[in-house]
């Protein structure tokens, strides 16, 4: 089962999906290395959400193979649960635990998953509200936080299983124009301290400060894989150029 | 921060909103004499209300209301031995007691129910009901007021919640064991005695209590993704919810009969409960079915992406919040499963109901039809007006954070 993973933290070779009829991944095949910052873009519809969920087997894919660090992902529960702990998710619509307080919502997976004390498990939790900056907000319910709060504490709730990899599945995209700064300082401090992550995101500043690689989608393809500097100055690819110049020159 | 600061000085002083006063004499003719039509509907209904209430007055004020507190000890636990009613007293000070607690380590709303308790007690005490049965009410307030001293000191100690739990859990077995007593240390009472209004009581409690557990299993083994539990939960509540209780009472009384052989035969009135308790498990299933649905995809997305299992993410993350969402719809079921063990008297088990029935056949009391009747609805009434009470204050308690 185990497979040698000194070719990448994670890796996608043909991978195909559908919904009933729909194909809606169609041959993806990339490589990620540890400690990369991949931005995936594309217009809606075109399998980047399908894509990143298929690597926490929140969808399952019906062809081809997807190994995150080393283990491939099958209908194995012991592989799904291995790969579910090292993998961290963010949620356009935070998804936070609305009748646990903030502080239980972070500490939780720590406390039933990895079976930490309570009092250790609180104790990891306010460092990472610390982190995300809201340490003050612990006692609240989700419901009681501005958008840009709820996102934060969702990041510390996946940060609090200590993954090796996060997904970001259009994190600021229900946010009030104001809050989105704050998610992506914070999503930037993650990436500058070495996170391995994924972001789907239409943020295009972030792209290029961030990203080591940018990926477009289009139609459940992976149109084109670039560099920052390459992607938005020189893109390979007719539809790109289109992709870029209706999200850029408004 | 500080451009910020000056910003907020320069924003206009927050304004009340204007108050509106209408003079009742505009009030009236706005809503109840605006036309002609409106004229006479009113007129015609306030004598309508007038004569009612007049004639209610005059019959309440000439009713024989001495066929009750005659008749009391018979309503209430019929004719359950005079010798052993100190069980009866004893449940209910364990029951007070175990409120007390609660209510002085929690607070709140269950505060608010053990001081009502220990209130209407004292109340009773107070009125003309033979000294011992003085005694006894009074009692009843002191183990509140000891449980609640008790609870205080308590309160934030983890063993004592953890106590107060089990407590709470065992109450239920030893209530009915100090009611009808085990073989060998309390003498049993079983179908011997009529019960009164306490088989009721009894009913409603064991039938609440199993429903309610049964009920939330069945509604996860209908979502369940196992086939055969889906079509087992599913077959199960579509006949049950199918057949009106009272011939599943009738089934169980009679047919169990003939399809069992006598020394393994349950007692009619185990049967009676566990027809009730598994008729109203089957509402009490769609009725959590209901709330589990509300519950959006992405709750079981995030609780799965942290690495829950299943039955850590039903537990944790989505039962909660679903029952919060049905607690309306629950206590409703709560209170029409109360109201169904009336039907108990159909299949020969001496309940409230025909207990009265048996008093008006007394051809001393003759005629007291309504007074009987008027009692048992306010006894009733009493209880399922706390109980959809309590369902609406938790309902705002737990309601903190909603989204």
């Amino acid at each position: 089962m185990s497979v040698t993973s000194n070719e990448g933290i994670i890796i996608y070779r043909d991978v195909h999906k559908w919904y009933g009829d729909f194909h809606a991944l169609r041959g993806i095949t990339f490589t990620m290395q540890k400690g990369e910052v991949i931005v995936i873009c594309g217009p809606s519809g075109s399998g980047k959400s399908t894509c990143i969920r298929t690597i926490n087997r929140l969808e399952e894919h019906q062809r081809g193979q997807i190994i995150v660090d080393g283990v491939e992902l099958t209908n194995d529960l012991r592989n799904i649960d291995t790969i579910r702990r090292e993998v961290g998710m963010v949620f356009q619509q935070f998804n936070l635990f609305p009748h646990l307080r903030v502080l239980q919502n972070v500490a939780l997976a720590p406390f039933w998953v990895l079976k930490m004390k309570k009092s250790k498990a609180e104790e990891i939790a306010i460092q990472l509200l610390e982190r995300v900056g809201i340490p003050e907000q612990a006692q609240k319910y989700p419901a009681q936080l501005s958008g840009g709060q709820q996102q934060r504490v969702a990041i510390a709730r996946a940060l609090a299983m200590t993954p090796k990899i996060m997904l970001f599945d259009e994190p600021t995209s229900a946010l009030d124009p104001e809050m989105i700064k704050e998610v992506l300082d914070v999503m930037k401090e993650l990436a500058r301290s070495g996170m391995t992550m994924i972001v789907v995101t239409h943020e295009m500043g972030f792209a290029r400060e961030v990203a080591n690689r940018i990926v477009f989608f289009d139609f459940g393809q992976l149109i084109e894989e670039n560099t920052p500097e390459e992607f938005f100055h020189n893109p390979q690819h007719e539809r790109t150029k289109l992709f870029l110049s209706q999200i850029l020159d408004y | 921060m500080n451009d910020n600061q000056q910003i907020v000085h320069t924003v206009k002083e927050q304004l009340r909103p204007p108050i509106e006063r209408i003079p009742v004499f505009r009030w009236l003719k706005e809503n109840l004499f605006s036309s002609w039509l409106n004229v006479i509907l009113t007129v015609v209904s306030t004598a309508l209300i007038v004569t009612v209430v007049f004639g209610l007055l005059k019959w309440a004020l000439g009713a024989r209301w001495e066929v009750i507190p005659a008749n009391l000890k018979l309503l209430l636990v019929g004719t359950y031995p005079v010798e052993y009613l100190w069980r009866v007293w004893t449940t209910g000070y364990m029951i007070a007691f175990l409120l007390g607690f609660s209510g002085g380590s929690h607070g709140g709303l269950m505060r608010r129910v053990s001081t009502t308790a220990a209130l209407i007690s004292i109340v009773l005490a107070v009125l003309p009901f033979p000294w011992g049965t003085r005694g006894w009410l009074v009692g009843i307030a002191v183990a509140a007021a000891v449980g609640f001293g008790l609870g205080y000191l308590g309160k934030g100690i983890r063993w004592c919640k953890r106590l107060e739990i089990a407590a709470w859990i065992l109450s239920f077995p030893i209530s009915l064991v100090l009611l009808n007593g085990v073989g060998g240390i309390l003498p049993v009472i079983g179908r011997r005695t009529t019960w009164g209004f306490l088989l009721n009581l009894i009913g409603a409690v064991v039938g609440i209590g199993l429903s309610f557990p049964i009920g939330v299993l069945l509604a996860l083994g209908r979502r369940s993704e196992l086939p055969a539990v889906r079509w087992v939960c599913t077959a199960y509540i579509e006949i049950i919810r199918g057949v009106p209780l009272i011939s599943l009472l009738f089934m169980a009384s009679i047919m169990l009969q003939l399809l069992l052989p006598a020394n393994i035969r349950p007692d009619l009135l185990i049967r009676a409960m566990m027809t009730v308790t598994a008729f109203s498990a089957a509402y009490m299933a769609e009725n959590v079915r209901g709330g589990l649905q509300a519950i959006p995809r992405g709750q079981y997305e995030a609780a799965s992406a942290v690495g829950l299992n299943k039955a850590l993410i039903t537990i944790l993350i989505i039962l909660p919040q679903a029952l919060r969402l049905v607690i309306p719809a629950i206590v409703g079921q709560f209170i029409s499963l109360f109201m169904d063990t009336t039907l108990f008297g159909f299949i020969a088990i001496l309940e409230l109901l025909n207990i009265t029935r048996s008093i008006m056949g007394n051809i001393e009391w003759r005629g007291t039809i309504f007074e009987l009747y008027v009692f048992i609805g306010i006894v009733f009434w009493i209880l399922c007006y706390s109980m959809s009470y309590i369902s609406r204050r938790m309902e705002k308690t737990l309601g903190v954070g909603e989204r």
